[in-house]
């Protein structure tokens, strides 16, 4: 383990801790724009987060430990994975402790303690986020893992940093099933992330929400906790998805020059991924809840295809 | 060393046969009784358990020949690695379940007498033992049996209700199907090793030495296969497991669900992998297909259930497809010469069995803490048991994370190195083979996630929340005894996920042996805290980092915020607002599985019925709701239900040649002998 391998790492964490938040204050400015409203400015999920870390925790009177465990859980893993994920640079000293299916495991822990969380105060809309989360989530969890399987089968790796070395060294060609595996992974990020057409952050309304409907009672820090995690996990829904189909850019060796590029290459591809994020949002609707089957059910059905054609065209 | 392994496995098991003497002469005191009948198991299985451990660490064989038996049939026992894992799964679980014991029988003081318990309770881990260590045909199935006929008692225990009267004898009659099977398949080899001259053949080695025409061979792994599946609960054998499992003793369940499953997995490794030895592929497709199916379906099946036990009993069915699944793959790559492969996949396999064997020992015994303290196995009626039952909660919620295949939990591993097994199989020439992979490896991927939304279900509604029962009734934290097992058993589970790579270290010979390759666990300095199991750059996870990171990155992020932190205080609910909420109003295990019932709904037999009682005044505001749900296996109605019918017609119709007249009985006789004479002349 060298030093320039810790200082990449501090400085990926760093990074997701510090642009997860301005990302999500990127796409709500474009999505104001885009709709004719005067934004708040980039900086607003940052001031939000101030807010809450400085008032006072109120909990339920039943709350028990994993209530109080949870926001912890939820942070720590998402900060965990910002040191796995090759980010800036695939010369990480921790990216060999996860490849892709460990870091689908490890959401999925993140995923497990929420839904516990939001039945811990025994009220119906806890439950029923919980029982929608986690129905849900058994859809996305199997189409988001064929999804990287037909990406690592290609790679011959599950580990992020040898496949963004493959692709980056021009060993990977353009296949089918690489296509059939994006979009995948494409419905699938928007739905583990909370996005529209499956979810909506920004409502409140009983009937449809589904994450915040777990978190309802969460107050103060425990509650800023969470959206920074819930920022920092659809900032690295994209950076998986920019290291698995479209890495290039990352820098394979860890000298300052090329990390301060791959840095400036991940604004670019952050800006884009925003830009998209919200034609896709002002575009469609948030489904009905047991329409998310279709959409889910065509996810799994074109990663499953994607690993088909791998089989028996490659 | 004084002592070999297999003595002290042979001693241990005549120490639990001397429990039904003590069981006998103590039956005046049954405290006493309890106490002395956990100690004596508890100590014997952990000396089988340490035998069997060591067996792999050396990597030796032994044998003994004992004078016992039919004249001329001595019976043979040996112990090579694979049965020394086996032990040491069996030993370790029934070890911890003995300390638990202690504290779980003490609930039926005073209700009834425990002495018929603890008698076949040692029984059946006898013979638990007894099948690992075997090594001739007559031995394993005498052995077999005394373990399925201790079971059958143990299920029949509060034989005063007739649903445990009922599953028992379910089981009773599922179990004999497959020993028959069994037998025949054993038949089968016995006489081809022989070329049916002499009884010699009935050896474990004269099978192993015997070269089998392939047909002969299929029609033997197809009968053992059955009778192995009928024993481990493999779909569409499984019908007998929800039914017996949870009406048994919990102590009693933790074993039947975690070891004795466990032995039919250890029969079929043993007979496909070490007495026959010739694969065609299809025989590695047929299980890993059931493997699948078995999956799949146990974990949905499990979302539908609202008894705590009975969910766990369908997981069993799930995990033993997860583990045929491994056990598929190692099959369908050696059939395909790939040893490396085979390696990695039966790795996984046996790596899940000894996790399984864990998590849902410790789940079981915390269903059973629960059920001691609210004599309730009803999760619809329960609720908010973490703020009463502290210990309970945490350690089942232990359970739970590892069932779930969430790092760094152990049933991570297993499923990792599965997943790791199927990513390898592109490098399989048969095309029909890799049109199996990708739905293998799907099907084994929605299983993982389904897994854990029940999971959720089965601790949010039994230990969160508020309760949910009409009646409160006095709940107690379970005692020393039982917590202590529990205890053991999570901390296993949670070692078996940070450190996969010493336990894989260790139990490479096995894959060695049976499949002539072994893993390469691990490379360069501080190997063991990576785990790599083909190649560093194909494939990496290390438990000791992932745990050590949430210590520290959790620790960090503590400490920084209480440098300064608000202060907490408590308030009432807030719940939007809503001021009327009661504990009827929370998501109960009917609810939280509906969405998963409606999108999976067809694969069941779910009629459901909504009465509204309309109020006199307004038909707008009912007065009162029912909801009747009923959730059935459809096997049941597709398999069972005609060969139940089936057979009871052919009965019937048998029947009637009983006419109780003696006439006719001789009659009978006279044309029996009749007939006789005709043909044999």
């Amino acid at each position: 383990m060298n030093f320039r391998g810790v200082f990449i790492e501090i400085l990926q964490v760093a990074a997701l801790l510090g642009l997860g938040p301005l990302f999500i204050g990127w796409v709500r400015m474009l999505k104001c724009w885009s709709q004719g409203r005067s934004s708040a400015g980039l900086l607003q999920p940052y001031r939000d987060l101030a807010k809450l870390f400085s008032k006072d925790v109120v909990l339920a009177e039943n709350a028990s430990w994993i209530f109080r465990f949870t926001p912890y859980l939820v942070f720590v893993i998402a900060v965990l994975a910002g040191g796995i994920i090759p980010i800036l640079s695939v010369d990480l000293p921790l990216a060999p402790t996860a490849d892709v299916i460990v870091l689908v495991g490890l959401f999925a822990i993140a995923r497990f303690f929420t839904a516990l969380a939001g039945m811990d105060i025994g009220t119906a809309f806890g439950g029923m986020g919980s029982s929608r989360e986690m129905t849900i989530a058994s859809l996305a969890e199997p189409a988001m893992l064929m999804s990287i399987f037909t990406v690592s089968l290609a790679n011959k790796s599950t580990s992020l940093a040898q496949i963004v070395q493959v692709i980056c060294s021009g060993q990977s060609i353009l296949r089918p099933s690489i296509a059939f595996a994006f979009l995948a992974f494409v419905f699938i990020a928007l739905t583990e992330t909370g996005r529209i057409p499956v979810d909506n952050p920004a409502t409140h309304l009983e009937l449809t929400m589904i994450h915040e409907a777990m978190i309802l009672e969460y107050s103060g820090r425990h509650l800023a906790l969470i959206e920074w995690a819930g920022m920092m996990k659809l900032f690295l829904f994209i950076m998986l998805g920019i290291a698995s189909f479209a890495p290039w850019g990352i820098a394979e060796t860890g000298n300052i020059a090329g990390v301060v590029q791959a840095f400036v290459y991940m604004i670019l591809k952050l800006g884009i991924v925003g830009v998209g994020l919200i034609l896709i949002e002002t575009g469609l609707a948030k489904m009905r809840l047991f329409r998310l089957t279709e959409f889910l059910g065509a996810a799994f059905l074109l990663a499953t295809l994607g690993m088909l054609s791998f089989y028996i065209l490659e | 060393m004084i002592f070999s392994p297999i003595e002290v496995a042979c001693a241990s098991v005549v120490l639990l046969l001397l429990v039904v003497f003590v069981a006998a002469m103590l039956k005046g005191s049954q405290r006493l009784l309890i106490y002395a009948g956990s100690l004596l198991t508890s100590v014997s299985s952990l000396c089988v358990a340490a035998a069997g451990a060591m067996t792999v660490g050396s990597g030796m064989t032994e044998r003994i020949v004992l004078m016992l038996g039919l004249p001329d049939l001595p019976f043979h026992l040996r112990l090579d690695p694979l049965a020394g894992f086996f032990l040491t799964v069996v030993g370790m679980l029934s070890f911890f379940v003995s300390v638990y014991s202690a504290g779980y029988l003490k609930g039926f003081l005073g209700h009834r007498s425990v002495t018929r318990l603890v008698v076949f309770y040692s029984l059946f881990i006898a013979g638990m033992f007894m099948v690992v260590l075997a090594d001739d045909a007559l031995i394993f199935l005498i052995s077999w049996e005394v373990m399925a006929a201790a079971s059958y008692f143990l299920v029949m225990f509060e034989d005063e209700r007739q649903e445990n009267r009922r599953a028992a004898f379910l089981y009773m009659v599922v179990a004999h199907v497959g020993a028959i099977a069994i037998l025949l398949s054993f038949g089968v080899m016995a006489g081809l090793a022989t070329g049916f001259t002499s009884f010699s053949g009935y050896t474990f080695d004269a099978m192993r030495q015997a070269k089998f025409p392939l047909e002969w061979a299929t029609a033997a792994f197809l009968l053992s296969f059955f009778g192995f599946a009928a024993k481990a609960g493999v779909v569409p054998l499984h019908v007998w497991l929800p039914e017996a499992h949870p009406v048994a003793p919990s102590n009693v369940s933790a074993l039947m669900s975690g070891v004795m499953l466990k032995t039919a997995i250890y029969g079929i490794v043993r007979i496909t992998f070490d007495l026959l030895k010739v694969y065609p592929w299809w025989w590695g497709a047929i299980v890993l297909v059931f493997g699948l199916v078995s999956a799949v379906m146990g974990v949905l099946y499990a979302l539908m259930q609202h008894d705590l036990k009975r969910l766990l009993a369908y997981h069993s069915v799930e995990n033993i497809g997860i583990i045929l699944i491994g056990i598929g793959l190692a099959m369908l790559f050696t059939s395909f010469n790939l040893p490396m492969l085979a390696a990695l996949a039966l790795i996984a396999g046996l790596y899940h069995t000894m996790n399984h064997a864990m998590f849902k020992g410790l789940l079981f015994m915390g269903a059973g803490a629960v059920l001691h303290a609210t004599n309730e196995r009803n999760m619809e009626e329960m609720g908010g048991l973490i703020h009463r039952m502290p210990w309970t909660a945490a350690l089942f919620l232990v359970g739970c994370v590892s069932i779930s295949a969430l790092p760094p939990f152990n049933g991570f591993v297993s499923e990792w190195l599965t997943f790791q097994a199927f990513l390898l199989s592109p490098s399989l020439p048969s095309p029909v083979v890799k049109l199996l992979m990708p739905m293998g490896a799907a099907l084994l991927a929605l299983t993982g996630a389904l897994a854990a939304a029940c999971f959720v279900k089965a601790f949010g509604v039994t230990f969160l929340g508020h309760w949910r029962g009409h009646h409160n009734p006095h709940v107690h934290e379970a005692d020393w005894f039982m917590r202590s097992g529990m205890i053991m058993a999570a901390m296993t589970c949670l070692l078996l996920g940070v450190f996969p790579t010493v336990v894989i270290d260790w139990m490479d010979v096995l894959s060695e042996q049976l499949v002539g390759s072994k893993l390469s666990t691990s490379a360069g300095v501080f190997g063991w805290m990576w785990l790599t199991p083909i190649a560093p750059e194909r494939a990496s996870y290390s438990g000791p980092v992932v745990f050590i990171g949430f210590i520290l990155i959790f620790a960090a992020v503590y400490v920084v915020l209480h440098v300064k932190a608000g202060k907490i205080s408590r308030g009432p609910i807030w719940d939007c607002g809503f001021e009327k909420i009661n504990a009827r109003m929370q998501y109960n295990a009917t609810s939280f599985a509906m969405p998963i019932r409606r999108i999976f709904g067809f694969l069941f037999d779910v009629r459901e019925q909504v009465g509204l009682s309309p109020q006199s005044a307004h038909p707008a505001f009912p007065k009162r709701l029912n909801y009747r749900l009923r959730v059935r296996d459809r096997f049941w109605g597709w398999i069972y239900k005609p060969i139940i019918e089936t057979s009871f017609w052919v009965s019937r119709r048998i029947g009637n040649l009983q006419r109780g007249r003696i006439q006719v009985y001789l009659i009978y006789s006279f044309i029996t002998i009749l007939v006789l004479l005709v043909f044999v002349r």
